[in-house]
Parts: structure tokens; sequence; C-alpha cells
């Protein structure tokens, strides 16, 4: 069924009867030629994009929960592509260019909305830096702009300009950033990839690999062994366990990031701010609330909620930036898990074992990366070569000493 | 969440920093043949459980200790704190 204007009329007329769900439900099949393990963002992005994109046919996603129940649907929603390191900025300005036309590509209401990222700038020395990062991303074919103060202060003109310690002089603005309603990215590409085929297997977990020979020829799952030409794992926060199934051990700890959503305002926050010196990022959402996080809480965990002195810490920042902000309600606060790599960059690559492809290390910046991130594995499925935006994405990166450290932070995955 | 500290008793975690997996007690030696894959699994290769994990935590706001905590990554329980020193001269490490 195609969603347009004049079917909300017609179902809004006829008592919204017409209406079908938006993918089935099938039963797994006995073999796929492709299996992709997770159904968040990227694993149903990979899916969609294998069908339309690469012509490739009999594919399930298989997931273990619900789809979008991950950290697809547990994001604060911002995309933007300001990066800065060859290896990265040329993905991430790709997935951008997806995002500018993916509602039109899959016919289906994703709330993308170019409402513009700026990052404030505190000290000298950070304006010298976004100066560097604005000109890399433009030699990149992306946007930047650089805002003097004045300029902040006419468009956000309620932030603390004259904290003592992080005075605001000025900012990098990329208007072409902004935010993205994040189930709805979810459930977009599950109707695009089940109206090209794709199955897509709810409430199935993937409990191990069958390998024989150095190559994989399916996987057990709870409701039994699934056979397939090739297997993607995409599982976010999950990749360690995942991948521990098949004997590896990657490059990567897995580490809460929490969440918060106010109660909702009138229109306050006409773009996504962040604050770089102190790590608090804030957006408003269509509904009204204010969207904001910080760091991770910094220690190897699975639990999907965080411990309160990460709150503490974040709303701290948010009060130095934004003092109105002391004024308002916090409605809710939720973790998610995500697997933080050494270097801080993904993973999209072959694995020594024949048939086996992995996708992850997203830390907490995948969900920008998520057209991008589906392409490019799609790409490598199909091909076994990496897509030129994705090349660098490898895991031998880090034994050959060619990481990606866009935050200069090391090999220490707390401090990304 | 609250370690009790051996020595000092019940501190919040706050006064911590976190390194990661205990296992980096075990440095490998750099004159050693096959010293460039033994530090690539060192530096880069985490076991990344769900369930109980030893891992060191700092002292860094108290006595600047080093400890080794025994954790459970999924429902963040303590179990077990002991003295990186006690654990790495236990070992069989002399320093
Ligand atoms: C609080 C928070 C805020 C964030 N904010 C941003 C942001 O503003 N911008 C940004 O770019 N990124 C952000 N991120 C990061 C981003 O959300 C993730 O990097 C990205 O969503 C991960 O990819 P995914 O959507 O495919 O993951 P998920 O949605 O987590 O998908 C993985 C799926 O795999 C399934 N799975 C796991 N194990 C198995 C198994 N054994 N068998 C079957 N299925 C399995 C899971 O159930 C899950 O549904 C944020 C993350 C968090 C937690």
């Amino acid at each position: 069924m195609r969603y347009s204007g004049f079917r909300v009329i017609k179902e809004a007329l006829t008592g919204h009867k017409g209406w079908t769900p938006a993918w089935r439900d099938p039963q797994p099949k006995p073999k796929y030629d492709i299996i992709i393990i997770g159904g968040g963002g990227h694993g149903l992005a990979t899916a969609y994009y294998l069908a339309k994109e690469f012509r490739q046919s009999n594919i399930a996603v298989i997931e273990k929960g619900w789809i979008g129940g991950g950290n697809v649907g547990r994001n604060t929603t911002i995309i933007r592509s300001n990066y800065m390191l060859d290896g990265n900025e040329p993905f991430y300005e790709f997935s951008l260019k997806l995002w500018e036309g993916l509602e039109q590509d899959f016919n289906y209401n994703a709330m993308v909305s170019q409402r513009g990222i700026l990052n404030l700038i505190h000290s000298d020395a950070q304006r010298d830096a976004y100066i560097r990062r604005g000109n890399a991303m433009m030699l990149n074919g992306a946007d930047a702009e650089l805002l003097s103060a004045e300029q902040v202060r006419r468009e956000y003109p309620f932030l603390n300009f004259n904290d003592a310690r992080f005075p605001i002089k000025g900012g990098l603005a990329q208007r072409r950033g902004g935010t993205v309603r994040h189930d709805a990215v979810a459930w977009g590409y599950a109707r695009g990839a089940d109206s090209l085929g794709v199955d897509i297997i709810q409430n199935c977990e993937v409990t191990g690999f069958r390998i024989e020979n150095g190559q994989c020829l399916g996987v057990e799952t709870s409701r039994g062994f699934i056979g397939a030409g090739k297997v993607g794992v995409a599982v976010a926060g999950n990749s360690s366990r995942v991948m521990a199934q098949a004997g590896m051990r990657l490059p990567i700890e897995s580490h809460v990031l929490q969440a918060f959503v106010s109660e909702g305002l009138k229109p306050v926050l006409p773009g996504v701010i962040t604050f770089g010196a102190g790590h608090f990022y804030c957006s408003q959402s269509d509904k009204g609330g204010l969207v904001f996080g910080g760091d991770i809480d910094g220690y190897n965990s699975y639990a999907q909620r965080g411990n309160l002195a990460v709150v503490e810490d974040v709303i701290e920042g948010g009060m130095a930036l934004f003092p109105g902000l002391g004024r308002v309600r916090l409605l809710r606060m939720w973790g998610g898990v995500m697997d933080m790599s050494m270097d801080g960059s993904p993973i999209i690559d072959r694995t020594h074992i024949d048939g086996l492809y992995f996708n992850g290390g997203w830390c907490y910046g995948g969900f920008k990366a998520t057209p991008a991130s589906g392409w490019c594995f799609a790409h490598l499925l199909t091909t076994d070569t990496p897509h030129p935006t994705a090349a660098a994405y490898r895991f031998d990166r880090f034994e050959k000493g060619r990481m990606i450290d866009e935050k200069g932070m090391g090999a220490q995955p707390n401090l990304h | 969440m609250i370690i009790n500290h051996p020595l000092l008793g019940p501190c919040d975690a706050q006064e911590f920093t976190y390194l990661g997996d205990a296992r980096l007690i075990d440095r490998p030696d750099g004159m050693a043949a096959g010293a460039e894959a033994a530090f690539f699994d060192y530096d880069y290769l985490r076991d990344n459980p769900a369930g109980l994990h030893r891992e060191l935590w700092f002292h860094e706001q108290g006595d600047r200790s080093w400890l080794v905590v025994t954790r459970n990554t999924v429902t963040h329980e303590i179990t077990n704190v002991e003295l990186a020193r006690d654990v790495a001269r236990n070992s069989g490490r002399s320093a």
C-alpha cells in the first residue's frame, strides 16, 4: 500500500478501515541467501538496500525482540555530517545525502527535519579546531558555517553567553544537520524491505552459528536452525556477545548512554545545540519536549538503564549553557547499550569466517549513519568488497595502526 | 554504585576512575617473541561479557589505590573487591 495525502483523506472519510499492516509476520524458511541478524535501523536498512539497490532476493532479518526496540528507538535522533577525518567525513556526508531523499525513497514519513546543528565555541583553541573541521567538511562537499557570538545570540538569545568558565564565543553551524523521528526510521525501512520480499522475523533470537570448515552455513535460533548463504551481523550493543558465538573477540566494550526528555514546551530551540566544552547536546522534539544527553556512564554495562551520577553531570552541563533548563521538569530518562570501539569509529567488514560479515562499533553516533551503514553493508554483502566511503572501517586497522580516532582520545573506549 | 574498598570501607563509585578489564594487569613482555601480536590483543581486544566482569577501578579522589572489582555488567551488583596490588602479587608478580 502506498501512502499519500489523498490516501490519508480517503481513510479519514471512510473510518480508517482500509489501512493494512505495514509489514508481514512470516514464518522463517529453512534457508535464505542472506540473513541479517538485528532488526535495528542498520539491519533493516541493510535488508532494504540489498533488495532495492543491489537486487538481491531471498533475504531475512532476524530480530530477538520487536524491530526498533534497540538503540534505533532509544537515541536522541541527531543527524549531521560534521566530522573531520578522511575515513569518516565522506561516509557521514553520504549518509546525510541519503537522509535527504529517504522519505520519498521509501514512501514513509520519517520526519527528517533539517533544522540545523550548532556546535558552540567556548575558547580560542576550540574556534581554531572548528574552523579546521569546517574546512574539512567543505572539502568533502558538506556545508559548514562559522558564526560569531552575535550571530549565535540572534538565534539562541537565552543561552548563557557570559559563563565565567565557558563563555560562548561563536559556533560552527551545519544547516543541513537536524533530527529524524527514530522509530519511523525502523518502521519505514521495515515496510520498504518487506514490500520488496524481505522476511522480517521477530521474536527470534540468534543463539549460535553453524560454522564448518571455516564457512558459516547459517544460524541457530530460538526458533530452530536457519540456513544461509551469507550472514550479516548488525546487533549494535550486543556485538561482542553475538560474535563470541562465532569464536571472535572484538575491539569493543559495551557501555550505557542515557537520554532525557523534558515536559512539552512551546518552541524554544529552533535547532540542535551542542556544548563541546562540557558535553551536552539538546534539541526540541516536534511534541515540544527538550531531548538531551551527554556523556556515557563510562564502564562496561549491559543494563539498559544508567546511574544517577551521570544524570547530575549531564544536567549540570545543560544548566551551565542553558540556565532556563532549571525551570523545566524532566519527564523521562533511559539508557541504551552501545558497542564502544577502541578508537570510537565503526567496523563494516568481512570476518575470517567465509560467509560471515560484521557491522558494529557505532558507539553513540550510529543513528545518523543508518542509511549509509545499510547501503555500505549491503554493498559489502553483495560484492565482497568495501564500499568506497566505508573502506577505512576494517577490522585490521587496530593491528596496522590505522585507527580513525576522531576525538583524539587514544585506545580507550570510555573516553570516546 | 558503592564500591566496598578493602581498606577504607564503602566508597561512592564517583570517587573512582574506570580503566577496564582487570586482565590489563597482565601486560605482555615487550621484548618477548610475538610481542606485536600480544600487544594488539592486550591493547584492543576484549571479552566484554554480559554478566560477571573483573575490572580495574582507580581511587583517584581517595587513597589513589587500584582495585580489582568483580561486578555484574547486567545488574551492576558488585560481589568482590580486592586491591590490585594483591591480585598482581598472588599471580606471581613482585611489584
Ligand atoms: C541514549 C542514546 C542516544 C543516542 N543518540 C544518538 C544521536 O543523537 N545521533 C546518532 O547518530 N546516534 C545516536 N545514538 C547511537 C545510535 O542509536 C546507535 O549507534 C544505532 O542506533 C545502532 O544501530 P541500530 O539502530 O541498528 O541498533 P539497534 O536498534 O540496537 O539494533 C540492534 C538489534 O539487534 C537485536 N539483537 C541483538 N542480539 C540479537 C540476537 N542474538 N539475535 C537477534 N537479534 C539480536 C537487538 O534486539 C536490536 O533490536 C544514541 C544511542 C543511545 C543509546
